[in-house]
C-alpha cells in the first residue's frame, strides 16, 4: 500500500515536474502532425516527384533533372514567371490604396458603417463572381470600358484578348477585393493611432502629408506588414481570376506559374505530372524568399521587443 | 461421406451450369455506371436509356452517377484507378489512348467479334481500335461542317458553295455588306483545332493530316505552310469576327443568331442553341465544308462519344451486357434522335431522324466523305500535343504574323512528346 502510493508520487512528481515543458507541446501535438503530413511531407514529394515524369497513371520513370532543363527551354515557363513578376508588383497598390480608402473612412459621419461595409464588400464575394463582373466590363462588344473609351473618341480595346494588356486587366480585377482587404487592415490599425502623439505633432506644425508619413504610418506598421504579407501570397497564388477571366489565354499570355503547373498537370489536356511538379518546386522556392524574410523580420521585432 | 461430397458437387456443378444459362437472360449483383452526360437533354436520354436497360434486367441493380462534362474529363484519372465504375463514357481514337496504355480499360474485342457489333458498327472499329485490339463501344456521332444563315445569303443573292474561290468570293460578297463570314470562338482553343482539321484535311488529305497529328509529318513541312496560306487568305479579308479569343463558342452564337455573321463552322451541337435563340429551319441551313485542293479526296470530322469497361469493373458480364444493348440499332435509333441527343446513331441498321441536319449529316458521312472519318483536332493527337498546337493555331488567328515562330514550336513540341 505505501510501496504503491510512493511509486505514484514519484510518477505523478515526474508529471510535475515536466507539466510545464510537456503541456503546450500535447496541445500542438495534433496541429503539428497534420502540418507534417499535409504540408511539410508533400514538400518533399513535390520535390521528389520532379525528377520523374509520369503521366499520373502508368509508371513513373526516373529523368533526373530532365524537367528543369525542359523548363529552360520553355518560352511558356518564362511568361508565365514574368506575370508572376507584374502579379507581385502591381498587386502591392493593394496596399497605398487601401491605406487612403481606410483614411478617408476614418471618420464620424451618419452611415459610416453602412459606407465601410459597402467598400468591404468585394472581399465577401466570391473570386469568381470578382472574374465574371470585370469580363463583361471588359467585353470588347458590349462591356463599359469600350462604351466609355468610345464616349471620349478613343478606340476600343480588348483588354482580355491583348497580350500585352490582359495581365494588367486581370490585376486591376484582382485589387478590388485586395484594397478592400488591405482597407480593413488599416481601420482597425487607425484605432490603435495615439491620438496624443497626433496632438503633439500638430503642435510641432506637421500637416497633411508630413503628418501622414511621419506620424500616421509609422504606428501603423504592424498592419503594413500584415498587408505586405497577405498581399504577396495573394498574389503569388493568384488562379481563380485567371482561370474565370481567360483560361491562361489568349495563347497563354495570362498565365502565372501556379495556373501553368494546373495546366501542364492536372487540365483536361495535362497528364505531365513531373514536369508540373518542377513548375511547383520553382513556385516553392519564390514563395520561400518572402516566408524567409517575413519569418527573419518577425523574429527581429521579437528580439527588439 | 465421399460420395455424398461428389453428388453434392455434381449437383452444384448442375446447378452452376442452369444458372450460368439463366444469367444471359437474367443478370444479377450491381452496375455502376459513370455518365459525363451533364446537360439536361442528354441526360434525361441516358437516364431513359438505362432505365430500360434496369426493366429487363429486373434482378440488377444499377447505379448511376452523372458527373460534370467538363469535370468528368480530370476526375475520369481518379476513379478508373481508384473506384471504378462498370461502365463509364468517353472518347474515341488517341482520346482513349492514356487509358488503354495504363491497362486502365478492359479489351472488348470478344463484343467486336460478335456479328451484331462487328456488323452494324464497322465503321467506327478504326476509331476504336488501338494495338489492333478494341477497347469500347461508340453509342454517337455527329458531323461538323458550316451552318451558315440561309436568309442572308438570299439577300445577298450567294448558293452554298463547293469549292474554295467560290468559298472566297462569297465571304468577299458578306464582307462587302459589312458582316463577318465566319463566327467563332477560341477562348477555349478547340473550335480553332476545327478550321485547322477542315482546312488541312481539304488542302492535303485526310492521311497527311493524320500523319500530322499522330507526330510522322512536321509542322514546318511546305503542306502544312499551304494549310496556313490558305487560312491566312480568310484571315486577310476579315473574314471572322473580331476578337474571337475572348468568346467562348457559346459567347459566339449570339453574332450569328443577330445576323453580324453569316456562318459557323461546328458540330451538329450547335444547331440547339441557335433554334433555341429563335433561329427557324428556313434562316438555318448546312453545307459540306469546299473542296481546296482538287482531286482530294474529302474526309470529315465526326467525333465519336463511347462506352468503356475499366479494368478494374466489378460486374464485367453485366457491363459487357450493357455495352450490347447500347450498341443494338433500337437503342441507338431512340437515344440518337432529335427528341433526345438529335446526333446520329453509329450502327448501321439504326435509323436517322427525319432532322434535317441528322439526315444531312448522314448523308455526307455515309456517301460523301470517301477520305475518311477524323474525330477532332485534340481526340486525334495526343493531349499534350493538341494543348499545345492549339493554342498556336489562336495565336496565328491574331497574329498570323507569327506564324514562323509558331511552327518552329510546335515542332520542338513535335520531338519532344512523339519520341
Amino acid at each position: 500500500m505505501t510501496q504503491a502510493s510512493v511509486a505514484e508520487n514519484r510518477q505523478s512528481s515526474w508529471w510535475h515536474q515536466n507539466q510545464q515543458q510537456i503541456t503546450p507541446w500535447l496541445f500542438l501535438a495534433p496541429g503539428i502532425l497534420f502540418f507534417l503530413f499535409y504540408v511539410i511531407f508533400p514538400i518533399f514529394q513535390s520535390f521528389n516527384l520532379s525528377l520523374y515524369e509520369w503521366d499520373g497513371l502508368g509508371k513513373a520513370e526516373y529523368v533526373g533533372l530532365y524537367n528543369y532543363e525542359e523548363l529552360y527551354w520553355d518560352e511558356a515557363f518564362y511568361t508565365s514567371l514574368k506575370n508572376n513578376v507584374v502579379w507581385l508588383v502591381l498587386y502591392l497598390l493593394a496596399i497605398p490604396a487601401g491605406l487612403f480608402i481606410a483614411l478617408f473612412l476614418n471618420q464620424t459621419v451618419t452611415g459610416i458603417r453602412l459606407y465601410k461595409s459597402l467598400f468591404f464588400f468585394p472581399f465577401v464575394i466570391s473570386q469568381v463572381v470578382v472574374g465574371l463582373v470585370f469580363t463583361w466590363f471588359y467585353d470588347p462588344t458590349f462591356g463599359i470600358i469600350n462604351v466609355l473609351l468610345g464616349s471620349v473618341g478613343l478606340p476600343p480595346i480588348n483588354v482580355l484578348g491583348d497580350e500585352n494588356w490582359v495581365t494588367v486587366g486581370i490585376i486591376v480585377a484582382g485589387l478590388w477585393p485586395q484594397t478592400a482587404y488591405c482597407m480593413i487592415l488599416y481601420l482597425t490599425g487607425l484605432n490603435a493611432v495615439d491620438p496624443e502623439q497626433i496632438e503633439a505633432g500638430r503642435l510641432d506644425g506637421a500637416k497633411s502629408w508630413r503628418m501622414l508619413w511621419y506620424i500616421i504610418v509609422p504606428q501603423l506598421r504592424p498592419a503594413t506588414f500584415i498587408a505586405f504579407v497577405v498581399t504577396i501570397i495573394g498574389a503569388l497564388r493568384s488562379f481563380d481570376l485567371i482561370s474565370v477571366m481567360t483560361n491562361g489565354g489568349p495563347f497563354g499570355a495570362s498565365r502565372v506559374l501556379s495556373f501553368y503547373m494546373f495546366e501542364v498537370a492536372l487540365s483536361e489536356y495535362g497528364f505531365r505530372m513531373g514536369y508540373g511538379a518542377a513548375i511547383a518546386v520553382v513556385l516553392f522556392l519564390i514563395m520561400l524568399a518572402f516566408i524567409a524574410y517575413f519569418l527573419w523580420s518577425m523574429y527581429k521585432e521579437e528580439r527588439a521587443r | 461421406m465421399r460420395s455424398m461430397f461428389k453428388t453434392s458437387a455434381a449437383a452444384f456443378a448442375i446447378l452452376a451450369s442452369t444458372m450460368g444459362a439463366v444469367s444471359a437472360e437474367g443478370l444479377t449483383g450491381e452496375l455502376k455506371i459513370f455518365l459525363d452526360t451533364s446537360n439536361p437533354a442528354p441526360r434525361a436520354t441516358m437516364e431513359r436509356m438505362i432505365e430500360q436497360f434496369q426493366a429487363k434486367n429486373p434482378d440488377l441493380t444499377v447505379e448511376t452517377t452523372v458527373i460534370d462534362r467538363e469535370a468528368y474529363k480530370t476526375q475520369i484519372r481518379n476513379f478508373l484507378t481508384a473506384n471504378a465504375p462498370d461502365v463509364a463514357t468517353w472518347y474515341a481514337a488517341n482520346r482513349m489512348r492514356p487509358y488503354v496504355e495504363a491497362g486502365l480499360f478492359e479489351d472488348v474485342s470478344d463484343l467486336w467479334a460478335e456479328p451484331a457489333i462487328a456488323d452494324n458498327l464497322a465503321s467506327t472499329k478504326g476509331a476504336m481500335t488501338i494495338d489492333g485490339k478494341q477497347w469500347g463501344v461508340p453509342y454517337t456521332y455527329y458531323q461538323w461542317g458550316v451552318y451558315y444563315r440561309k436568309d442572308i445569303f438570299d439577300e445577298l443573292g450567294l448558293s452554298e458553295p463547293t469549292t474554295w474561290e467560290e468559298e472566297k468570293a462569297n465571304c468577299q460578297k458578306i464582307i462587302d455588306a459589312g458582316k463577318k463570314c465566319y463566327t467563332i470562338g477560341t477562348k477555349f482553343l478547340w473550335t480553332a483545332g476545327g478550321w485547322f482539321d477542315y482546312l488541312n484535311m481539304r488542302t492535303n488529305g485526310f492521311d497527311f493530316h493524320m500523319d500530322l497529328l499522330t507526330g510522322n509529318a512536321s509542322w514546318q513541312s511546305d503542306e502544312v505552310r499551304k494549310t496556313f496560306a490558305n487560312w491566312r487568305e480568310l484571315i486577310d479579308m476579315g473574314a471572322f469576327i473580331d476578337n474571337h479569343q475572348t468568346y467562348s463558342w457559346q459567347e459566339a452564337l449570339p453574332f450569328m443568331v443577330k445576323g453580324d455573321a453569316a456562318a459557323y463552322l461546328m458540330g451538329n451541337f450547335a444547331v440547339a442553341p441557335l433554334r433555341d435563340a429563335g433561329l427557324s429551319d428556313d434562316q438555318l441551313d448546312f453545307y459540306q465544308f469546299v473542296e481546296i485542293t482538287p482531286g482530294v479526296e474529302k474526309a470529315e470530322d465526326a467525333p465519336t462519344d463511347t462506352f468503356h469497361i475499366p479494368s478494374n469493373a466489378q460486374n464485367k458480364e453485366a457491363a459487357r451486357e450493357f455495352l450490347r444493348f447500347v450498341a443494338s440499332p433500337d437503342v441507338q435509333t431512340e437515344i440518337n434522335n432529335g427528341k433526345n441527343l438529335g446526333q446520329l446513331p453509329v450502327n448501321a441498321q439504326s435509323s436517322v431522324d427525319d432532322d434535317k441536319f441528322l439526315v444531312e449529316g448522314f448523308e455526307m458521312l455515309s456517301s460523301n466523305s470517301p477520305g475518311g472519318v477524323a474525330q477532332f483536332f485534340d481526340r486525334d493527337a495526343p493531349a499534350e500535343m493538341a494543348k499545345v498546337a492549339m493554342e498556336g493555331l489562336q495565336e496565328f488567328m491574331v497574329k498570323p504574323d507569327n506564324l514562323d515562330k509558331i511552327l518552329a514550336r510546335l515542332d520542338r513540341a513535335r520531338e519532344r512528346i512523339y519520341k
